[in-house]
């Protein structure tokens, strides 16, 4: 992979800031789009506009075609069994919550537990909490040790017959760990639990394979990678997601309706209640073309080859603590220094261009556990390079500088 | 290009903060969070009959914006009275929101025109003004446990 071959293909990588070209390093929040989506969005806007799965006219055939197009690729790109698990979605989130209150709210019981672990993303902890309020559901937590590793020994003994559904993170987007999913779900589906996988990081780290993993669900954004906002996916086994109701009635979910009685449309659409977002599906089907084409192990070598890069060189500044040093992690380089407060080093980089996100990063719980406040956070994606991490470093140095830290 | 924000009255005022204990017989006691940041304050006041601010202090973690903003605030209050104080939270205010130039307009700011230039910085303003925000939220409880 040629790294500034592909960073033309990202038009908003060319951009100054404040007077400096901009080095965006903060990929696990949202990714830059490619052309090639761009494009896709502006063409369907300016030529092909029409609602999907209702008319009989050209544009209206034309577009769903697209938009069950990109079905079809999320389906392979998944390597799911059918596109009949392929559920469109606002995002990560708002798979989660379907999740949550569909098949949650439908089949477990007062005492049931639900497993999650210390380093979810609030999306995966407050779904759970809410049915945990309505249901009388219990929440449990897997530690992580030091490093922001799951501890595998713990899950074990949190795992018990009254466990019905484990959610966890592949790839934490606070300490960058991917988490052994393979092995979770299997020993949760030994006690016969289901499992929830929020992919939203691993999109982008790693192919997955849904019938490989076995897992129940999973869910994913189209944003992070290399797609529009507005979109996301919710994987479901056809079986779990047969016997799951509704959360929103409307206009495409239905099959009849009649003041007595509504019945359900079958899969997908069951859950696909109203006008969906059409261009960003279709948008999220160039995004998938596009990774494709790139090819992720390809991303991920130079990713690896960045994670190395990046954590020598933060290592070697004085008074910075890397939080999350897991054996297995990806390209998200979480870190506080010493003397400076994580939003002024935010805000001292950015004046140099750097765009790092600062904050708890959606996980309050993962900073109680290592002590701080907040971190900065770097986030690397495959369009990146070494050069942009000394840019960083340099303007670390600045801040350092004013702060005397 | 923006104002510098980092001024060496901010960075001093972090590195060095007055008042920055918790104030034993406090009269008023209040918490400021904020949880986009994590920015965590208490800020206590000893205020006494004829409403003079006697004393002012506080503690917590956060940036060094909110931090110098909150040392400089106990600075600037202590004895005031419990008007000039709100006097000068309202001038704080516009300040921070780019509303009050303090050269092209009387106020009794002084040194805290030092963070004028904030209002550039639109997610930091709130850094600014959390101190403050959370004395004034003392008072305001304060009015409305009195006339009860």
């Amino acid at each position: 992979m040629n790294v500034q071959k592909v960073r033309k293909d990202f038009p908003n990588l060319a951009i100054k800031v404040r007077g400096v070209p901009l080095v965006y390093l903060d990929n696990a929040a949202t990714t830059f789009k490619p052309e090639a989506v761009i494009n896709t969005i502006d063409e369907h806007y300016r030529h092909g506009t029409s609602n999907v799965h209702r008319g009989v006219h050209y544009l209206s055939e034309h577009a769903t075609l697209a938009f069950e197009g990109a079905r079809r690729k999320v389906r392979k790109f998944l390597n799911a069994r059918s596109e009949h698990e392929i559920i469109f979605t606002r995002g990560s989130t708002e798979s989660i919550n379907l999740v949550a209150q569909s098949y949650g709210g439908t089949f477990l019981k007062p005492g049931d537990e639900i497993i999650i672990s210390h380093m979810e993303h609030h999306s995966n902890i407050v779904p759970w909490q809410m049915l945990c309020d309505r249901n009388g559901c219990i929440l449990k937590v897997v530690p992580i040790n030091d490093d922001g590793e799951f501890i595998f020994g713990e899950y074990l003994k949190l795992l018990s017959p009254k466990t019905k559904l484990v959610s966890v993170v592949y790839v934490s987007n606070s300490l960058g760990t991917v988490n052994p999913v393979k092995k979770i779900i299997e020993a949760a589906h030994a006690k016969g639990a289901k499992v929830l996988i929020d992919a939203a990081q691993a999109v982008t780290h790693t192919a997955i394979d849904v019938q490989a993993l076995d897992c129940d669900f999973l869910v994913f954004s189209g944003h992070k990678i290399f797609g529009p906002t507005g979109v996301g996916v919710l994987y479901g086994k056809e079986e779990l997601l047969n016997e799951m109701p509704p959360v929103q009635g409307g206009g495409d979910m239905i099959k009849s309706v009649t003041f007595a009685r509504t019945t359900y449309n079958v899969l997908p659409y069951k859950f696909e209640a109203g006008t969906p977002a059409v261009a960003e599906v279709i948008g999220l089907g160039a995004a998938i073309d596009y990774v494709q084409a790139i090819g992720l192990p390809a991303m991920a070598a130079h990713k690896k080859e960045l994670l190395a890069y990046g954590t020598k060189m933060l290592s070697a500044v004085s008074g910075l603590r890397l939080i999350g040093t897991a054996k297995e992690k990806t390209s998200i380089l979480s870190f506080v220094i010493e003397g400076i407060h994580p939003h002024d080093l935010g805000t001292i980089v950015d004046e140099q261009g750097v765009a790092i996100r600062t904050g708890h990063h959606c996980t309050q719980p993962v900073m109680d556990r290592f002590g701080v406040p907040a971190t900065a956070r770097a986030s690397l994606a495959f369009y990146n390079t070494k050069e942009e991490l000394d840019v960083l470093v340099k303007a670390i140095s600045r801040a350092k500088e004013i702060f005397h830290a | 290009m923006r104002d510098e924000l980092y001024q060496q009255t901010i960075l001093e005022h972090n590195r060095h903060p007055r008042n920055f204990n918790k104030l034993e017989g406090a009269t008023h006691t209040a918490e400021g969070y904020n949880p986009l940041c994590g920015d965590h304050l208490w800020v206590f006041m000893k205020i006494n009959k004829q409403n003079v601010i006697e004393e002012a202090a506080f503690e917590g973690s956060g940036c060094a914006i909110s931090k110098a903003s909150a040392s400089m605030m106990t600075t600037a209050i202590k004895g005031k009275s419990v008007d000039e104080a709100k006097v000068l939270f309202r001038e704080f205010h516009d300040l921070v929101i780019g509303q009050l130039k303090p050269d092209e307009k009387p106020n009794h700011l002084g040194k805290l025109a030092v963070f004028s230039g904030i209002w550039q910085y639109p997610s930091r303003v709130k850094c600014a003004s959390l101190s403050w925000h959370t004395m004034n939220g003392s008072l305001e409880k304060k009015a409305s446990i009195s006339t009860e």
